[in-house]
């Protein structure tokens, strides 16, 4: 169920790619759509019930057989925060990008109109 | 020899991060270091040839960790990624003294060819995802290198398209890894033979050949490409229409589609379907085209239309159980049209820099006659424009015919009939530009334009050689047994190849 | 940019080096307590961002020159890169963890544990703050109502243009 609201943020973010007119609004279109794919990406890691995946210093003190069985029966999934981590960082440099040409476009053309920003076709 | 599997990673990062240390008075020094790193790529990828091996990054095992894989389809693509690489580099030495801040598009072309490599050489899903970012963003900012007002029009389009693309292709990865519990290649390929393809891996798929689909740029994900290639410099365009598109395009989506997903029937015909489609419009729409670079880049759609067209023929007929022999030529023809493409499409783009920066334009109607000012341009461009209309012996002419003889071997006597008619209509399309550009009379304004000279012009001698000798590739058994056919076997096998590998 | 006015900037410039501190905590123990190299550049970057806001741009470059943020950028990426090539050196493979357990084995959860963890948390983290700084110093050189820019290494090309 939530996945379904997850796919509709993605779609919400396509939808604004796709058929806006200003240039800034493409970018948050395709900032929308990074978000809710990270958020899908963290969800399937979810543990109903499930912990942080952090160990602490009472977990050592404890000793090495209830470490990993507490960690490995509680503890979400912490592979997909890795994961999520990079396709931050990775949007982060994306989007600068996308910024910075849009500012130049507007330093060139005037316009942040897309409609007006044709010079090539054909 | 899989011990030196970072180094193609490694070494364009590092130098790209001295680089600009050097300023804007090293510039000299920082172009030779520049130059040494893909020479010596390129020397490592000749010796990589018939290799293969895994390479575990950090020493965790393949279970918990990061792979490095190098076997047959990845030795022929480094091949294919490194040449074209060192002889973009040699040709900027003279090209990009057009421009300022070289420092800055040697670091970046330095980036790129290490996110190129990295998706070539990578055994993780995610961990081609990464290297394939690295690759995009390195090309959006060179796309628009010139910051005048179409380059920025062109980079902008680009991007939004391949950040589209890269979002759909890390929702694939995401339901991939929500389906099967791992991201390893082989360790995926093994869950999905033994839980089947559900519904989730089913549009897992169809994103998958969105996203790789939008970054090869096959119709109708193809309206960042004509805009792209001609406004980046000559090199950048060799280098994406070259390797860029092929890498992370194609290579990446036979990769998930025969080593790890297996081949299905209807992921066969949508793949041909889509073949068929791109080289049919790219090549009727480019040969209206007065634009050269604009006709270049109509004609590597078209082109990609073909390699696509001869592996999802491939896959029809591995996944209907028919005669492997006829699947093995199809793919052997479209992997071979996918090195030649990038030799002699790179080769093109070289030239017609070449003709750029000594006469100014890109309008074929306002060229003409430069046979007499640039000889040796003229005969490059010659043997590059022989080469992709399919004139014998250079090399594009033999994976034409192997593909055209796979098609009717196979029964498909459309799809072989369709191949003939768009080589031909290239074949006119080329005609076309050797007629506006090299033949005819001398206009007025070009009548002081001078051959360049220097690294540009050994850098197409390369290629040109490149692709006379290359269709020896194929007819030289003892070559074609080394080079292409490990690669062929490698996307033959499917996933089996892919558990055996790992030891599975 | 101009600044803003005196109750903001005393505060600014008690508040900064807090920040700065913060970010500092978050990169070096990174190993033990969520977050890591580039959550504390991040935190970094933003330290002077909120000084550029407070104080104006001119007093930013004078006390971060642009230069000088380039180069520790390429410092930071080139420690990083180095810790991945002692690990091939050291240990055999590359970017194997060769500090942990043979050259320095500490206690668990201490400062000083894993190895070369923190090593590639601190260059992360210095990498990403000067990047991400430059980054925005960059962007915040335009503004709505300025004429053509010439600043920062602009790469016009004097080629005769194409239509």
């Amino acid at each position: 169920m939530l996945y379904a609201l997850c796919f509709l943020l993605f779609m919400i973010g396509l939808y604004c790619a796709v058929v806006k007119k200003n240039l800034v609004k493409i970018v948050i279109g395709l900032a929308i759509m990074e978000y809710a794919v990270n958020l899908f990406l963290i969800m399937l890691g979810y543990r109903v019930g499930g912990t942080a995946p952090i160990i602490g210093r009472g977990d050592i003190q404890a000793g090495a057989e209830r470490l990993t069985a507490h960690f490995i029966n509680s503890a979400v999934d912490p592979l997909p925060q890795a994961l999520v981590l990079t396709a931050i960082v990775i949007s982060l440099g994306s989007l600068a990008l996308l910024i910075s040409i849009c500012i130049r476009i507007y330093d060139k053309y005037g316009t942040f109109d897309i409609t007006e920003i044709r010079r090539l076709r054909g | 020899m899989s011990r030196v599997l970072p180094a193609f990673v490694v070494a364009p990062l590092v130098m790209a991060f001295i680089l600009p240390v050097f300023g804007r008075k090293g510039k000299a020094v920082a172009t030779l270091l520049a130059n040494l790193v893909t020479i010596s790529l390129l020397a490592l990828a000749v010796a990589c040839v018939g290799k293969t091996g895994i390479y575990e990054v950090g020493n965790w095992s393949s279970r918990i960790g990061i792979v490095l894989v190098l076997d047959g389809l990845t030795s022929l693509m480094l091949l294919a990624v490194n040449t074209v690489s060192a002889a973009a580099m040699l040709f900027s030495v003279r090209y990009m003294e057009q421009y300022t801040a070289k420092t800055k598009y040697l670091s970046l072309f330095l980036l790129m060819v290490a996110g190129m490599n990295g998706v070539v050489i990578s055994g993780d899903i995610f961990n081609l995802f990464v290297f394939l970012e690295i690759a995009s963003i390195a090309s959006y900012a060179l796309v628009g290198f010139g910051c005048e007002h179409e380059e920025l029009e062109a980079s902008f389009k680009y991007m939004v398209l391949g950040t589209v693309a890269s979002s759909f292709i890390l929702l694939g990865i995401a339901l991939v890894y929500g389906n099967t519990g791992a991201l390893n290649m082989a360790y995926t390929a093994k869950a999905i033979q033994q839980t089947g393809i559900n519904a989730g891996l089913a549009f897992a798929m169809s994103l998958f050949i969105a996203g790789f689909g939008l970054k090869a740029a096959l119709v109708p994900f193809h309206a960042w490409l004509p805009d792209a290639h001609p406004s980046a410099p000559a090199p950048i365009s060799a280098m994406l229409s070259g390797v860029l598109i092929k890498a992370l395009g194609i290579y990446a989506l036979s990769r998930l589609i025969f080593n790890v997903f297996g081949v299905s029937v209807p992921v066969s015909w949508v793949l041909i379907a889509l073949g068929v489609l791109s080289m049919v419009v790219g090549v009727f729409l480019a040969v209206g085209q007065w634009d050269f670079k604009r006709l270049l880049a109509y004609h590597s759609i078209s082109q990609m239309g073909y390699v696509v067209l001869g592996i999802g023929l491939g896959a029809l007929i591995l996944a209907k159980h028919g005669n492997p022999l006829w699947a093995s030529l199809a793919i052997l023809g479209a992997l071979f049209h996918l090195v030649n493409h990038a030799v002699f499409k790179s080769l093109l783009f070289l030239t017609s820099g070449s003709v750029e920066m000594a006469t100014g334009t890109r309008q074929l109607k306002k060229m003409g006659g430069l046979v007499e000012r640039m000889p040796y341009t003229r005969a490059a461009c010659t043997i590059a424009s022989a080469s992709i209309a399919g004139v014998p012996p250079f090399n594009g002419f033999w994976s034409k015919l192997i593909l055209v003889i796979a098609a009717v071997q196979a029964g498909f006597f459309g799809l072989a009939a369709i191949t003939v008619v768009v080589s031909l209509v290239t074949l006119l399309s080329f005609l076309k530009v050797q007629r506006y550009v090299f033949l005819g009379e001398l206009p007025e304004e070009l009548q002081n334009t001078r051959e360049n000279g220097g690294s540009m012009l050994i850098a197409m001698f390369f290629l040109a050689a490149l692709c006379m000798l290359m269709g020896l590739l194929v007819l030289v058994p003892s070559l074609r047994v080394t080079v292409l056919q490990p690669a062929v076997d490698v996307l033959i096998e499917g996933v089996s190849h892919s558990m055996k590998v790992a030891n599975l | 940019m101009k600044g803003m006015t005196i109750i903001v900037k005393t505060i600014c410039g008690w508040v900064k080096v807090l920040i700065f501190l913060f970010g500092i905590n978050i990169i070096l123990f990174g190993h033990l307590t969520p977050g890591g190299g580039f959550a504390g550049g991040v935190i970094l970057a933003s330290s002077y961002v909120l000084m550029m806001l407070a104080f104006g741009r001119e007093f930013v470059e004078k006390n971060l020159p642009i230069p000088l943020a380039s180069r520790l950028d390429c410092f930071g990426a080139f420690l990083f890169a180095a810790v991945a090539i002692l690990g091939l050196v050291f240990g055999g493979t590359f970017f194997v963890n060769f500090l942990y357990q043979k050259y320095l084995p500490g206690h668990a959860l201490h400062l000083v544990s894993a190895g070369t963890i923190p090593l590639s948390n601190i260059a992360i983290g210095l990498k990403v703050g000067a990047s991400l700084f430059l980054a925005i110093f960059a962007l915040s050189a335009f503004r709505k109502d300025f004429q053509r820019p010439d600043a920062g290494g602009d790469n016009k090309r004097p080629v005769a243009g194409q239509e």
